[in-house]
């Protein structure tokens, strides 16, 4: 069995005088020790909430989670608050969006980390402090003794990701969900925070969850990647099978309105038509239908399901972009 | 080290009219030896100045009628910096500003007022750049009215249809209010707005990078039919490779307030001289697995260095996987030109492409 299964996942946020948000609707997918899931899509297609509902750490009022967590079999939905913050600490952790605002400015970065260490990994103060110094080093932060009783300020912007991904490493998590980890950083630094993870999941068989907007990230980082979109997975397939051939319209469409560092001028690139302003309701049809060149009358009309359509590969679709063209519709070669 | 990369032979006095090149041929924008520096103050009244941002400091470079120049970099480089100075935003420390042969540093007042209608600036974040309680039409019109050029209400009615219709944008968008668009849209909003006075010259700082890569794309192809319609000129500015790939014509590549790097764009990309560009290029994703697993990454390590207290010598050299010392640390290098229109700021670009200069290697992993 996976080390971690999310099933039928959904959140749904209700608020008195304003309409329901159903941000995360029926989401399943199963996590191994030792691989790379990625969770793609656009701005509020819910893959924070996702991650969020996953750790447990969605606010208490005003919203609705339903479905199941497993990690290890045991179920996390339910568990006491006590019970899952422990869990939390040793067995899962996060790095956050936004570095700023998750690391304590008020204390040493040094103290930050070995109080992870000594709170759940027994460590003694001493102890921690040494190996504090030595994640840091590994997460490539130079002069990791100064550093260590440095304040979040007064690192840079990608020392302090590094920083909250040294935290999050601390407990040696046996799940690590990413969120964005590498949105805010110029591309070289976000070189080494990749690899370090890509180290990170090889050498300790933790299970990423790997959340991005980018391809290129998803491209180079994940084993498998899961497309979503209005807040339920439209495409879930191993990468290379993905890239060689998307099968989604939706997923097909990112595909081609990216530009590539590896294609010359001139290409002009193939937008997907409208925003996601103009998606229907999922309970209507496909949300996807009012922007999709491949859209049928019946997309309007019935809600599509996600079906297996071979072995690792899913997909949700009434009129989805045929095998046989997986090659010829690749955009340069 | 002073080979003159292009310029005019005449150095300082700018050519007004009478034997100077032809315009046509001329380039619309002109930057010599740009520094732009910020004092950094102290003091209980902020009255002290105890040292300098090198924002910009010592760039060089000529953007041709009708192209589209990319400028990259990393974050704090200077890049809106040089942006802002371009369109006089800013004041430049020293070095000049030539805008179709005129020095922008030696106009005022109504002058600079009409230079300042033929270039116009996009900006990143769109929802704090425009005005949230104007209408989309009251926000067009009021551009046209600082440049005198509301021509009664027939005509300029007729004129907002144009300019919507060219970022494609509905005629009924003229009565909404900016937070009533998504993303894509308010920056097509943006566009129109610069668009409005009919530049020659814009200057796009970070158009896309807020934007979905979906949305994004239609707001790249909006720039190029633009361009291909009314023969404009862009400075794109934007830390994402891949999009100034794509829309420029010519590529400069900024590193601590200096341009290390500048060529063609293919050129660029198939022939990157400069250790800090080789390192980018190796490093930005390619949504291809194939081409993920397989290519080679430069990766670097070292500080980062401060603007305010840039290091002797080659900006580069904190993290420089080929730095020599006694050199690298000593001299800053110049941008010497290596090839035709690629010049390049490193003491050893020649050798490093060769392959002759141990080191690199050692950066290199995978
Ligand atoms: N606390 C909340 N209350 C109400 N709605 C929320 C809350 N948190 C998120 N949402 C909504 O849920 C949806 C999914 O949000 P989520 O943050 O998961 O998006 P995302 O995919 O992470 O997007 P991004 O790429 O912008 O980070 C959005 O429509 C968002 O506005
Ligand atoms: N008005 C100012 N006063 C003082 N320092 C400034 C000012 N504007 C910019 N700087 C500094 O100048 C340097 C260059 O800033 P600039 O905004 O031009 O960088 P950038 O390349 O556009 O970065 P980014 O990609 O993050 O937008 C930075 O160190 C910045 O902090
Ligand atoms: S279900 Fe229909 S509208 Fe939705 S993605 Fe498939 S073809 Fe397009
Ligand atoms: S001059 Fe020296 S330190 Fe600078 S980029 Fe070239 S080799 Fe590296
Ligand atoms: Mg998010
Ligand atoms: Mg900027």
């Amino acid at each position: 069995m996976a080390l971690l299964q999310v099933r039928d996942l959904s959140v749904r946020f209700v608020r008195k005088q304003e309409p329901t948000v159903s941000a995360v609707d029926g989401v399943s997918f199963d996590v191994q020790a030792g691989r790379t899931v990625g969770l793609v899509g656009e701005s509020g297609c819910g893959k924070s909430v996702t991650s969020l509902a996953i750790m447990g750490l969605l606010p208490g009022r005003g919203t609705e989670v339903s479905g199941s967590v497993r990690l290890d079999g045991d179920e996390l939905l339910r568990l006491p608050r006590r019970e899952l913050d422990r869990r939390r600490g040793r067995d899962m952790s996060m790095v956050f969006q936004d570095p700023l605002t998750s690391l304590n400015p008020v204390v040493p970065i040094g103290v930050q980390i070995s109080e992870v260490m000594e709170r759940h990994r027994g460590m003694s103060r001493r102890v921690a402090r040494g190996e504090a110094a030595k994640l840091l080093e590994r997460v490539g932060i130079p002069d990791p003794g100064r550093r260590l009783k440095e304040y979040s300020h007064q690192l840079s912007g990608g020392m302090r990701q590094r920083a909250l991904i040294a935290m999050a490493l601390a407990c040696e998590p046996r799940v690590l969900v990413a969120d964005e980890p590498t949105t805010a950083l110029d591309v070289t630094i976000q070189a080494q925070i990749l690899n370090l993870l890509r180290e990170l999941v090889a050498e300790t068989g933790t299970a990423l969850i790997m959340i991005t907007h980018d391809l290129g990230v998803v491209a180079g980082t994940c084993d498998e990647v899961n497309v979503l979109y209005a807040g339920r997975i439209v495409e879930s397939a191993e990468r290379h099978e993905l890239f060689a051939g998307p099968r989604h319209p939706y997923t097909a469409g990112l595909m081609a309105s990216v530009p590539r560092l590896d294609t010359p001028r001139g290409n002009r690139l193939a937008p997907i038509s409208g925003s996601v302003e103009d998606n229907i309701p999922w309970e209507d049809g496909c949300a996807f239908s009012p922007r999709c060149s491949r859209a049928l009358p019946r997309c309007s009309e019935r809600t599509p399901e996600i079906e297996p359509i071979e072995a690792g590969r899913w997909l949700r679709c009434h009129n989805p972009i045929e095998e046989h063209a997986r090659n010829t519709e690749r955009p340069h070669d | 080290m002073t080979e003159t990369t292009g310029e005019p032979n005449s150095g300082s006095a700018v050519p007004d009219g009478a034997g100077a090149q032809e315009p046509a041929d001329r380039p619309l924008v002109e930057l010599r030896d740009l520094r732009v520096h910020f004092p950094i103050k102290r003091g209980v009244l902020l009255d002290r100045t105890v040292g300098w941002v090198y924002a910009v400091d010592g760039v060089s470079l000529r953007i041709d009628r009708g192209s589209t120049y990319g400028l990259v970099g990393e974050s704090g480089c200077g890049k809106s910096t040089l942006g802002k100075t371009v369109l006089r935003l800013e004041k430049p420390s020293s070095g000049s500003i030539v805008l179709d042969g005129t020095d922008m540093s030696r106009v005022s007042g109504e002058p600079l007022r009409r230079m300042r209608r033929r270039m116009q600036m996009v900006f990143q974040d769109t929802l704090s750049s425009l005005d949230p309680r104007q209408s989309v039409e009251s926000l067009l019109v009021e551009g046209l009215r600082a440049h005198g050029m509301d021509e009664g209400r027939g005509r300029t009615e007729r004129r907002l249809r144009e300019l919507l219709s060219a970022v494609g944008l509905p005629a009924s968008a003229l009565r909404r209010y900016p937070h009533e668009f998504s993303g894509g849209q308010r920056q097509r909003v943006g566009i129109a707005r610069a668009l409005a006075v009919e530049p020659e010259l814009v200057v796009a700082d970070e158009p896309v990078s807020a934007l979905d890569v979906s949305v994004q794309a239609q707001v790249l192809n909006v720039l190029r039919d633009l361009q291909d319609e009314y023969g404009l000129t862009y400075l794109v500015i934007a830390h994402d490779l891949a999009v100034v790939r794509h829309v420029a014509d010519r590529v400069g590549v900024m590193y601590l307030g200096g341009l290390v790097e500048e060529a063609d764009s293919d050129e660029l990309y198939e022939r990157p001289l400069h250790p800090y560009t080789r390192a980018l290029l190796s490093a930005v994703p390619v949504p291809d697995p194939e081409v993920e697993d397989s290519r080679e990454r430069i990766l670097l390590s070292g500080d980062l260095p401060s603007p305010a207290d840039p290091p002797a010598g080659c900006p580069f050299q904190t993290r420089c996987p080929w730095r020599q010392p006694g050199v690298c640390d000593v001299e800053r290098p110049e941008p010497r030109e290596l090839g035709e229109g690629h010049r390049v700021a490193c003491h050893y670009a020649e050798s490093i492409r060769d392959g002759a200069l141990p080191g690199g290697s050692a950066g290199t992993v995978e």
